[in-house]
């Protein structure tokens, strides 16, 4: 009896000692993290105090250890973060003394995350999605607007007649769910839709297969991913490359339910407690905007960076994602990076408001007055006036790219 | 010829027929299939037949002879065989790791029972949690954790989770095959006077090969399947994974492309087995066939 609840103990102290090791696992990754940030905090803090106010030739003469980031991007490599690989390769994080690591994306990453999690100090989301992640508790701040711009469509054949959004009534609607969806719910809503009723939503993949086979009628694309898809494939019955003639477009920023994309989200925790990490995001956000206008005027050297680090898509593909990505961005009225109130409280109201199949919305409440900061981009857009960078794109006029087979 | 490479050369043989038989049955079902699926009962259940869903066998072969972009001069065949080769490795990896640690666990508890009972039950549990919800977590270790120094690379998370999914059957079939010796035989050692550890290395172990090549069997394909989906899921670049998914978003466009890269996976699964297979010889070679 007395030999068995000895046993019974030693069971429970295994048990116990397990999950005890287990958690003293956590406690140390949290504490090296801390240390980590700590030791660059030790080495920037000196340069920081005097490189912010001065020029990027000043900075640049002062920097003896550059300061180590991470950027998370969305995805794999391609030309829709074009502007931070051209800021890596033209040497401009190198000149705001800043040594960037820039993260590819993945099926399960989610890069606000990764970035609430402490793991990157940068990373670009769609604005929706991170509000709906900081409601949840990730104290994130959107810092720069890159995109300013939506830059989802509908895509459908001719033959289908869909030419608006009222026009999904009784059709097959492909959209990709993981937050990528709301645009549609927002249009369904407000031409008065009942998006449980009304249409029948599909589940879509990353490809336009689905459409091309007539599976769904109509197919969530990116105006610089997928629509392009679609124009690269071969139509069995000319034996030639679809054209745009062949297809109706819906895009959601013209129909007035667009939502803020790529953006710059930091840590508002760090931002608030770190002078350093502050004055880091300055330099970063400045570099980055500053690769963005490089990639505007030179659209083929960017396309040429991006493939060479290493992207799998095809040349002519990437060239009109670099090409449709400059639309998304210029021109850049407020100028680039600087996150227009009016946009972001459109983009905030129309969380708020749509209801998805669940009857739920995408945000309960409006986000707070320190979600999004112009601080940052204010800094850096005048750094880059000092420096002499266009950052308005005023005269900004889109290339004309012709897609080969396969974006070949 | 000797017996051995008799079979060997048989077993190829059948190989190639097989292949040969699968890849016939795909070009008939292309011949006699619907070209835009066939419904019953209102239910999609024939797939389609058309080339872009099921290109012909030709038309993927003949992609591995292309190069991989129009920009790049390397054929596909080359950059799908360095990411079955940087799978390949990962997943040796992760194997070399789950079966060390099944291995040393079973041990453990073969040797107290109060570990058998106590931790039982977290493996079986250990294996009911997802991959893909475990990937994001592990992978973001890459940077964060520091191993002797060194910054943990994030590729070894590739690897752990390929270790995760290959330690459970070593460590069960591992645990069985060390408390299935035989009583007399266990009985004899005692009465040696040999050591626990006597005992395991003569005795258990050897007693245990039956059990533990099957699980290591099992083993290499998952470990396999856990490289692969760490790929896909977190993006690491270089291997078979990224590029299944790379190629499948341009399945619209090319539909070939990503029959390359699947058959790249399923020449990685075949080179993980053979390896265990040959193992098996190896241990199995002074046991007499009866036995087993």
């Amino acid at each position: 009896m007395k030999n068995r609840l000895v046993k019974r103990l030693a069971v429970g102290a295994v048990a116990l000692s397990l999950v005890a090791a287990a958690c003293g696992d956590d406690n140390d990754s949290d504490s090296s993290t801390a240390d980590t940030t700590a030791a660059t905090e030790e080495t920037t803090a000196p340069a920081d105090t005097t490189a912010t106010a001065d020029t990027t030739a000043a900075a640049a003469a002062e920097c003896t250890e550059p300061t180590k980031i991470k950027l998370q991007l969305q995805w794999f490599i391609q030309a829709q973060f074009a502007g931070y690989f051209a800021a890596q390769d033209q040497g401009y994080y190198a000149d705001q003394c800043l040594d960037v690591e820039i993260v590819e994306g993945g099926v399960d990453i989610v890069p606000q995350q990764q970035l609430a999690d402490g793991a990157v100090d940068f990373a670009l989301s769609w604005v929706p999605k991170a509000l709906a992640s900081r409601e949840a508790g990730a104290n994130i701040v959107n810092i720069a607007q890159v995109f300013a711009r939506s830059g989802t469509l509908q895509v459908s054949f001719k033959d289908k007649g869909i030419t608006s959004a009222a026009d999904f009534k009784g059709k097959k609607i492909g959209n990709w769910g993981f937050g990528n969806e709301f645009e549609i719910f927002a249009a369904l809503t407000k031409a008065g839709l009942d998006p449980a009723k009304d249409v029948e939503l599909v589940q879509q993949q990353f490809d336009m297969a689905a459409l091309l086979a007539g599976d769904i009628d109509a197919a969530e694309a990116m105006t610089y991913n997928e629509y392009a898809q679609v124009l690269e494939a071969k139509n069995p019955e000319t034996g030639e490359l679809y054209k745009p003639e062949d297809l109706n477009v819906v895009s959601y920023e013209a129909e007035g339910v667009g939502m803020l994309q790529d953006a710059i989200w930091a840590s508002g925790e760090k931002l608030a407690s770190d002078e350093a990490y502050k004055a880091t995001a300055v330099k970063f956000v400045a570099a980055s905007l500053k690769g963005w206008a490089y990639c505007r005027d030179n659209a083929e050297s960017c396309r040429d960076i991006v493939v060479a680090k290493g992207s799998k898509l095809g040349n002519s593909h990437q060239l009109w994602q670099m090409n449709e990505v400059n639309k998304l961005i210029w021109p850049a009225a407020g100028g680039v990076g600087a996150i227009d109130a009016a946009a972001w409280d459109r983009t905030a109201a129309l969380a708020q408001e749509t209801k998805n199949l669940e009857g739920k919305t995408v945000l309960t409440k409006a986000p707070d007055a320190a979600a999004y900061t112009n601080d940052i981009v204010t800094e850096a857009l005048a750094l880059l006036e000092a420096d002499g960078v266009d950052t308005k794109g005023d005269g900004f006029a889109p290339i004309e790219v012709t897609l080969n087979e396969g974006g070949n | 010829m000797s017996p051995l490479a008799q079979r060997i050369v048989r077993r190829f043989a059948m190989f190639v027929v097989a292949l040969l038989f699968v890849a016939t049955l795909w070009e008939l079902y292309k011949v006699v299939g619907p070209e835009d699926g066939g419904a019953l009962f209102g239910i999609n259940i024939l797939p389609r037949s058309n080339d872009r869903a099921m290109p012909h066998v030709w038309d993927m072969l003949s992609r591995y002879t292309r190069p991989e972009l129009r920009s790049s001069e390397r054929k596909i065949w080359r950059v799908v065989l360095a990411g079955a080769w940087f799978s390949f490795r990962l997943s040796l990896v992760g194997f070399a790791i789950g079966t060390t640690v099944g291995v040393l666990l079973a041990t453990l508890m073969a040797r107290f029972k109060v570990v058998e009972r106590g931790l039982l039950p977290y493996l079986v549990v250990s294996q009911t949690v997802p991959l893909i919800a475990l990937a994001p977590l592990v992978v973001s270790w890459g940077g964060k954790l520091e191993i002797f120094g060194y910054e943990w690379p994030r590729w070894l998370s590739a690897s752990v989770l390929g270790a995760f999914l290959a330690f459970f059957p070593v460590a069960v079939g591992t645990l069985r095959g060390l408390t299935s010796a035989n009583p007399a035989s266990l009985e004899l050692m005692d009465s040696y006077a040999a050591t626990w550890t006597q005992t395991l290395l003569r005795l258990r172990f050897p007693a245990a090969v039956p059990f533990m090549v099957p699980a290591f069997k099992l083993a290499a394909s998952a470990s396999v399947i856990g490289v692969v989906v760490a790929e896909i899921s977190t993006g690491l670049k270089g291997g078979i994974g990224r590029l299944i998914i790379e190629y499948a978003r341009e399945a619209t466009g090319d539909p070939a492309k990503v029959f390359t890269a699947v058959f790249g996976a399923a020449l990685l699964g075949l080179a993980m087995a053979g390896l265990v297979a040959a193992f098996d010889l190896y241990v199995m070679r002074n046991r007499p066939k009866e036995a087993t």
